[in-house]
């Protein structure tokens, strides 16, 4: 029995392990990779590592393939996304936890609806959409501002609009768990409906702000097909369209280090902050542990 | 009186801008691929649209256009609807095959480095679609491509993975880098789910001498069976954008034939913008019929515990 039990497991973290192999040494490799030079790719065998560590490389895709560039107008994009998405759907959210009024419902319905309707179903409308718009505006102003294509701040507003159903579902549903005594008193104590949401609630909905901005962070700084259609202009794209174009220019110059060096500089970030934040995840877990 | 006044008003300003946004930048561009989908769209002269009623579905499923007959056209749409069922279905099974067979050993078995696998298995999902195809490039490359030299390892030839030609190696290699990506997810989720089963049924199937296996399929999975209904629903939503995206980033112009999938039919048609449009219709139509069937296969009795 003892002997079979020993067995079992070994089979279990055989499993458990060919899993977690198929998954980091990819990425290993790739960050290894993005030290090599061009002519290592095609003679030497796969699994060697670097002659040198040719850091060249990232020198090379930060400014040739102006990555550098593309990396701050990621920032830009997701920072003010993560804001407007915050301002829009923090106090929808409240609102439709806590109040009665017409129409709740039908908002609350278009909202689960809206789940459904993936980024990519309705880029190509947004499209045709926001280029009619920008014709307009056009030609309202009499000028040939760009209101919506080729503007970050636009494609931030289109961002948080499309992850609203999904973020004012989840803070929605933490409004909802706030006892109703933390409102009546601070009735009673003379608050008006904005000084509570802003005094009371929104400090007591931090933990589920910082979960629902970890997920739209990492949707904001990842997006692709949006930012591709609507960023036209090489200088504003963000970090993932502009690795594509890295792709792209290499498929005649072969020059994968460069490549793999622009990937590593896309996933870095969020590696980093998945590992941060990992350890906080736990950290809160053990905590609601202690509790019981 | 003042007081239901003021609270009105609160109510208003809190919710406007949201739903405002909401409206113009979703609920807008849904309605146009309904709306657009049965007009003739000119470009240039807004005038000149006209609606033409089902034309443009009829045009996509026939090939019917301005009385002559283009059979390309009904044909690429089938087989793009094809690839796309084909790679919702393939990497549905075995995306769900892994993600519950992992979560059921991270939750259920006493092992060393449980949150260490929790984390690294998670890592893909929170990887870019565009770093994904690019890791994936690099593992199916023909010549120095990872895949090639772990095969070649054991003396196989190596396999142009990505290549045009043989229509479905193509698949299964989007298909596999579709399940790369996806397992971490629903694994946490299933996780989530399988760690509210109560000890207590384990405990009283144990006494009773049941199995690994036999636990497995009496208690473990029939009590996920709801939240892996659940999950369906979102899985074939997420599985058409990320077929779509897959397609684009890594197969380019080389998917005009094999590799297309439904959305990449559309992005390719958007100058023609009724029919980008009709098969927007067609891409949502399909999205809920499979989740439809997937619904009823999946019907079963619900437990509760």
């Amino acid at each position: 029995m003892e002997k079979k039990n020993k067995f079992y497991r070994v089979i279990l973290y055989a499993i458990l392990i060919i899993f977690a192999v198929t998954i980091v040494v990819p990425l290993i490799w790739l960050t290894i990779a993005s030290f090599k030079q061009v002519h290592e790719f095609s003679g030497a065998s796969t699994w060697a590592l670097p002659q040198t560590w040719y850091f060249k490389n990232y020198i090379n895709a930060w400014v040739e393939g102006q990555m550098g560039t593309y990396m701050f107008n990621s920032v830009f994009v997701t920072s003010l996304a993560i804001i407007f998405s915050l301002t829009l759907a923090l106090p929808a959210a409240y609102v439709l936890a806590r109040y009665e009024f017409f129409g709740k419902k039908v908002i609350q319905a278009l909202l689960m609806a809206g789940l459904f309707v993936n980024i990519s179903y309705i880029v190509i409308p947004m499209l045709i959409q926001v280029n009619d718009w920008q014709e307009f505006l056009r030609k309202l102003f009499n000028n040939e501002a760009n209101f919506f294509i080729n503007n970050h701040i636009a494609l931030a507003l289109i961002y948080a609009s499309c992850s609203l159903p999904f973020t004012t579902y989840l803070l929605m549903n933490y409004f909802k768990t706030i006892p109703n005594a933390y409102y009546e008193a601070a009735s009673i104590d003379g608050y008006g409906h904005f000084e509570i949401f802003t005094k009371i609630m929104i400090p007591m909905a931090k933990p589920s702000i910082i979960t629902i901005t970890l997920f739209n962070f990492l949707s904001y700084w990842n997006e692709y097909i949006m930012a591709f259609t609507l960023l036209t202009d090489d200088e504003k794209r963000t970090l993932p369209v502009g690795l594509t174009f890295l792709k792209g220019a290499e498929r005649t110059l072969t020059d994968y280090g460069k490549v793999y060096a622009g990937l590593v500089l896309v996933m870095l970030p969020t590696i980093i902050m998945y590992m941060l934040v990992q350890k906080k995840i736990t950290e809160g877990m053990t905590l609601g542990g202690l509790k019981d | 009186m003042g007081r239901k006044k003021q609270q009105n008003l609160f109510v208003f300003f809190a919710l406007a801008p949201a739903v405002i946004c909401f409206f113009a930048f979703m609920i807008l561009p849904t309605v146009r691929i309904f709306l657009m989908s049965l007009f003739e769209v000119n470009k240039y002269d807004a005038a000149q649209t006209k609606f033409v009623g089902l034309n443009n579905f009829i045009t996509l499923f026939t090939g019917k256009i301005d009385g002559t007959i283009i059979p390309e056209i009904p044909l690429k749409i089938a087989t793009s609807l094809k690839n796309t069922l084909f790679l919702v279905v393939i990497v549905g099974i075995i995306t769900l095959f892994i993600a519950i067979l992992m979560a059921s050993i991270l939750v259920r078995e006493n092992l060393k480095f449980k949150n260490l696998f929790r984390i690294i298995f998670y890592i893909p999902n929170i990887l870019s679609i565009v770093v994904i195809a690019g890791i994936f490039q690099a593992i199916y490359e023909k010549e120095f491509g990872l895949l090639n030299a772990v095969i070649g390892f054991f003396g196989m030839k190596p396999v142009d993975w990505l290549g045009t030609g043989s229509n479905t190696i193509v698949l299964y290699s989007l298909a596999g880098a579709m399940v790369w990506q996806a397992v971490g997810y629903y694994m946490v989720m299933y996780m989530a789910s399988l760690s509210t089963i109560p000890e207590h049924l384990y405990e009283a199937s144990a006494l009773e001498g049941a199995g690994k296996i036999y636990e497995f399929f009496h208690i473990t999975l029939p009590l996920l069976w709801g939240t892996i209904r659940t999950t369906l629903t979102f899985f074939v939503v997420s599985t058409i954008n990320l077929s779509f995206v897959l397609v684009t980033v890594m197969a380019g112009s080389r998917s005009d034939n094999e590799a297309s999938v439904i959305l990449f039919e559309m992005a390719k048609q958007q100058s023609v913008q009724g029919y980008a449009m009709a098969i927007g219709v067609i891409t949502f139509m399909f999205s809920f019929g499979v989740s439809v069937v997937m619904n009823a296969i999946t019907k079963r009795e619900t437990y509760e515990f």
